[in-house]
């Protein structure tokens, strides 16, 4: 049954997706473009099958405390947002950050800043790998660009924030969330059982038995030594994961003369300027991040050494670019085109970016 | 075989709708598919667009700049897809809605009375149906079964009884559609 292939929204394959790989809690509220989530989740009832809790919260601030709080207890927990609902949730994400608590939180984009456009947007790259709230924090950041990878990374997700006990964002986008693609749902997994939960996550609070101490979770340490320590254990595992985790995707980039670097719906769209451009003699590549943290510096360094120029595309005024510069340190133009507001820029006006950048390094 | 479509129109004409019968009907005929709607305020009265495209290979972008067919259903959309259209590809217009012809020469423009035939036979709501059978008599990309099974899947059963009429409008837009350039 799991092979069967179902045409459906990005929004809906991350509900279903997290119903199968045994979810424990979705806590959420609704907003545009990403309402689907819940909305699918609802209709699907799956507190009546797997047992699963789907609630909606009376705010973002509300639902990611209900995640910090679910977390605390072992349990596969997740909340999905649009940009000014994932704003609220800062402050709970850098909490269970530093608590490392495992859990997963969907951002689908739209445009901003403040209330803004309904309008798919990629502007929240800053808010998503450059902390959003406070504290020396990472987020592990995922970022879909079909519908089947809505399915596929939200499973993706929630492994590695167990692996990490690390919150992982999957940063979509209102296209990507709206958009309609064929896809292969995962298989259903079971719930962990309690025994399990016990097992895998020594630290959770389930109960403390009469053979170790109280498991304590917090973020707080007001002796600064403390607070220290917390933060030089949380930086050795964010090196870790830059270490092991790096995902990145390469079309043609082998004989590439310039490279275009794009995230989630862009990567596609400058596929397709690729074609035209290959069409048009251009020797031309794309390179996918699908982790924005962390982030292939290396790949891009690599590339760095063996092209002419690279042109970074994205929905917002130019802020993954800033990683891309920092990777490629000089060794060549690195250029950006990003259209704003809740704009999808269109291949040809990709086109169009990449000529200039051609023509300004010939 | 890859063909690009947009269509576009007012909120309830069934635009979406029809996008999606379509990439339904690809999606049993085991093509890849992408179903691209533009889902603002527009939903609600105004323009609403969506981009299908049906492919034997794996579609890298699902927006697009030019289409091999545009289904246009008012003059906003006419203005806004006519240029869009790829040299040598269909337009297809519903000439109730507009106050001008699509004026290209290098396309091939068809015309189908679609709205009024839908208030002659009073189904309004079977207008969508009557351009998607006019689009297939153009365009034979997906097999008719392929559509009403697509259809199927795309109707909540309670409206499972509508599906005849349906067929019926499928059927009817075939014989109503007429090149005009």
């Amino acid at each position: 049954m799991s092979e069967e292939v179902k045409l459906m929204k990005g929004n809906e394959a991350i509900a279903r997706a997290a119903i199968r790989c045994g979810c424990d809690g979705y806590f959420g509220y609704p907003i545009t473009p990403q309402s689907e989530v819940m909305e699918t989740l609802m209709e699907e009832e799956p507190w009546k099958t797997t047992g699963m809790v789907v609630l909606q919260a009376e705010s973002e601030t509300s639902s990611i405390n209900m995640v910090y709080g679910g977390a605390c207890t072992g349990k596969k927990v997740m909340t999905s947002s649009s940009s000014p609902g994932v704003s609220l949730m800062q402050e709970g994400i850098s909490y269970i950050a530093c608590a490392e608590l495992p859990c997963v939180v969907v951002n689908v984009m739209r445009g901003g800043p403040g209330l803004g456009t309904i309008q798919p947007s990629q502007a929240d790259y800053f808010q998503t790998v450059k902390g959003g709230g406070h504290g020396d924090y990472k987020l592990i950041a995922l970022a879909p660009s079909t519908v089947q990878e809505m399915a596929d990374y939200t499973v993706k997700a929630f492994d590695l924030a167990f692996k990490y006990r690390t919150p992982v964002m999957l940063l979509a986008d209102g296209a990507i969330g709206q958009m309609m693609e064929k896809v292969v749902l995962p298989e259903q997994r079971p719930r962990a059982t309690e025994e399990e939960i016990r097992a895998n996550c020594p630290w959770a609070i389930v109960g403390k038995p009469a053979s170790r101490g109280r498991n304590v979770i917090t973020s707080l340490a007001l002796k600064s030594e403390e607070m220290e320590a917390t933060n030089i254990k949380l930086q050795a595992k964010y090196r870790e994961i830059e270490k092991n985790e790096v995902i990145v995707e390469m079309h043609n980039c082998e004989d590439a003369d310039y490279i275009i670097v794009a995230f989630g719906l862009c990567a596609r769209i400058c596929q397709k300027t690729m074609e035209m451009a290959r069409e048009k003699g251009l020797k031309v590549g794309v390179l996918r991040p699908i982790t924005l943290w962390p982030f292939p510096t290396e790949e891009i360094k690599a590339l760095a050494n063996k092209c002419k120029g690279m042109l970074c595309v994205e929905m917002n005024a130019g802020q993954m670019v800033e990683d891309v510069r920092l990777a490629v340190n000089g060794k060549v133009d690195v250029q950006s085109f990003g259209r704003l507001g809740g704009i999808i820029p269109a291949p040809d006006e990709v086109l169009n970016a990449l000529e200039k950048l051609v023509a300004d390094n010939a | 075989m890859k063909e690009e479509i947009i269509i576009a129109g007012f909120g309830g004409q069934g635009v979406l709708s029809m996008g999606k019968i379509l990439a339904y009907s690809g999606l049993l005929q085991g093509q890849e598919v992408s179903w691209m709607p533009s889902y603002g305020p527009e939903q609600r009265g105004g323009t609403a667009n969506v981009t299908v495209i049906l492919s034997d290979e794996r579609i890298s972008s699902p927006i697009l700049n030019q289409y091999d067919t545009a289904i246009v259903l008012n003059q906003p959309s006419l203005d806004k897809f006519e240029s869009t259209v790829k040299p040598g590809g269909v337009l297809i217009v519903d000439p109730h809605g507009l106050s001008r012809m699509p004026e290209r020469t290098d396309i091939q423009v068809y015309s189908i009375d679609a709205t009024e035939e839908a208030t002659r036979t009073n189904n309004q709501k079977t207008l969508n149906m009557i351009i998607l059978g006019g689009y297939l008599k153009i365009r034979p990309i997906v097999k008719i079964e392929n559509v009403m099974a697509g259809l199927k899947k795309s109707l909540p059963e309670r409206h499972h009884h509508l599906l005849p009429i349906n067929e019926k409008a499928i059927n009817m837009g075939m014989d109503l559609i007429k090149k005009i350039n």
